[in-house]
């Protein structure tokens, strides 16, 4: 585990004191799992466009994609939307760049849309997507799936597909690691201390 | 990030890849039915334009029109300043009212900075005199990154009326900034008195040759021709247009040696053009011309140089930016 740990890229350290909550094993299964369920409920892969919030809910976006495709055989349309400019605390935190949205070539008008992002907590992320969303086209539906759920929601929001539900206090960080993304094993990750947080 | 923005030498390398990168983004959003984004909602924008323009002045008044900023315009033809109110007074007024930002064209070099001396709102000079035009030097960047990606050890040959180019001035910072291999173009009447010591400081090349600064050693990979500036001219600079355009104009026959040296070469112009004076219509409009694309450019840069100078709170520094745990 230490060994791996050296090779964190900059600017997404892992904390040392924090224990692990899920493994790659358990990540790999929560992601069949949630795949499977948003073929079951959108009975198939029809109108499907998933869309990952950057940073990590677009790696974990890919990956659904492609377990969506060794079940059903058809390839679902990815993309990624940024939220940066649809915040609500843009005044009271530095300022942050935006990443990129980029939206699959069959737009979202009359598209099932998926949200995909690693942790939900205060709902206010999941918030600004809706409204960046909204200015892109108009789903017919649109769903939100997570890998982590930690709870302490600030706003009228619930995911549809849960990789793992969370009990956290304010005090604890959530820290989702993905081997695409950051070079380390698949983990999620809870540590003591403040939980700094843009969403709040 | 500064809180103003009125000279080019003000953003390191960092910031400026920033902005760069946040204005790709934005340029994304202009090709969309819904060209509105909320982060400025509530802000208020003045555009305050002692002398005359159209690209910069529209594109500002878009640019914060997009971000959902409150814009206003005002032209010196019109307001107060032409019953002779002073600079100081009609700023200090305009103030009053509670704006977040003031951008700035005058025709006094220097006029942004003392105007930010005297305001607790952001400045962001649109060109002063012959001084700097920072968000234009920002655009051109942009458009060279565009193509060519890093601009580290580019090269670039910046050509025309040095002396009264704030176009120039803001370019060989910037450039410098990100690393490029300038040359610069005058013929000795137009090369600004200075300019020998400043470039040894900052590290460019001083040329009086063009076809010498184009076609011996290494190809260039931007040529950016600026307007001969006839309105800030009394006249004795040049012998005759015919003169200068055979001097130093980018001909037809000089677009295709460059092309046969570097096949990309990019040929920039900050507008408004003088065709057939510095640049020829085969120039402009042919292969490797961006000019088009620098005005494009333009609305997506001054979208992100207004984001970063008025979203977020500035007294917050960067140790919490990463967005771990939210949701």
């Amino acid at each position: 585990m230490t060994r791996t740990d050296r090779e964190v890229p900059q600017g997404h350290p892992v904390d040392p004191e924090s224990r692990i909550v899920l493994g790659p094993d358990d990540i790999a299964r929560a992601l069949r799992r949630i795949a499977h369920e948003i073929l079951e409920s959108n009975k198939g892969a029809e109108d499907l466009v998933l869309l990952g919030i950057p940073s990590r809910g677009v790696t974990l976006a890919q990956r659904l994609a492609v377990l969506i495709e060794e079940v059903e055989g058809t390839a679902v349309p990815v993309g990624s939307l940024d939220i940066t400019l649809h915040r609500d605390d843009l005044r009271s935190q530095p300022t942050r760049t935006p990443m990129r949205t980029e939206i699959p070539g069959c737009g979202v008008d009359g598209m099932v849309v998926v949200l995909v992002d690693d942790v939900l907590y205060s709902g206010r992320t999941v918030r600004a997507a809706l409204d960046a969303l909204s200015d892109l086209g108009r789903p017919k539906a649109v769903r939100l799936a997570v890998l982590v759920d930690r709870g302490h929601r600030e706003l009228p929001i619930r995911a549809d597909h849960v990789g793992k539900n969370l009990p956290t206090s304010h005090a604890e960080k959530v820290q989702v690691r993905l081997r695409a993304h950051d070079g380390i094993e698949d983990t999620v990750r809870i540590a003591a201390g403040p939980s700094h947080v843009g969403g709040r | 990030m500064p809180r103003h923005l009125l000279s080019a030498a003000d953003l390191d390398r960092d910031e400026v890849i920033e902005i760069l990168e946040t204005a790709a983004s934005m340029h994304d959003i202009q090709r969309r039915d819904v060209k509105k984004l909320p982060a400025l909602r509530g802000r208020t924008v003045i555009n305050l334009f002692f002398e005359d323009s159209t690209r910069t002045r529209s594109s500002f008044e878009i640019a914060g029109k997009w971000m959902s900023a409150d814009t206003i315009n005002i032209t010196a033809k019109g307001s107060s300043a032409s019953k002779g109110e002073s600079l100081r007074d009609t700023v200090l007024t305009i103030t009053a009212m509670a704006v977040d930002a003031l951008v700035i064209r005058h025709s006094a070099s220097g006029a942004c900075r003392q105007v930010a001396g005297w305001v607790d709102a952001s400045v962001i000079n649109a060109g002063d005199g012959t001084h700097e035009h920072p968000t234009q030097a920002l655009l051109d960047a942009y458009t060279m990154t565009r193509r060519l990606g890093d601009l580290a050890g580019r090269r670039v040959v910046i050509v025309g009326d040095l002396t009264h180019s704030r176009v120039f001035r803001s370019n060989v910072l910037l450039l410098g900034t990100l690393g490029a291999d300038v040359t610069v173009v005058a013929p000795p009447t137009l090369m600004p008195s200075g300019a020998a010591e400043w470039s040894r400081r900052d590290g460019f090349v001083l040329s009086h040759d063009l076809d010498e600064a184009l076609f011996v050693g290494p190809a260039a990979d931007v040529v950016m021709m600026l307007r001969v500036q006839r309105e800030r001219m009394s006249g004795g600079f040049f012998p005759t247009a015919r003169e200068y355009s055979v001097g130093y104009g980018l001909s037809r026959e000089r677009v295709e040696r460059l092309r046969r040296r570097n096949e990309d070469v990019l040929v920039m112009h900050p507008g408004p053009m003088n065709r057939g004076l510095e640049i020829s219509a085969d120039a402009a409009d042919g292969l490797g011309s961006v000019i088009l694309d620098q005005v494009s450019a333009g609305v997506a840069v001054r979208m992100a140089v207004l984001y970063h100078l008025l979203s977020g709170d500035h007294s917050v520094r960067d140790q919490d930016s990463g967005r771990e745990g939210t949701t």
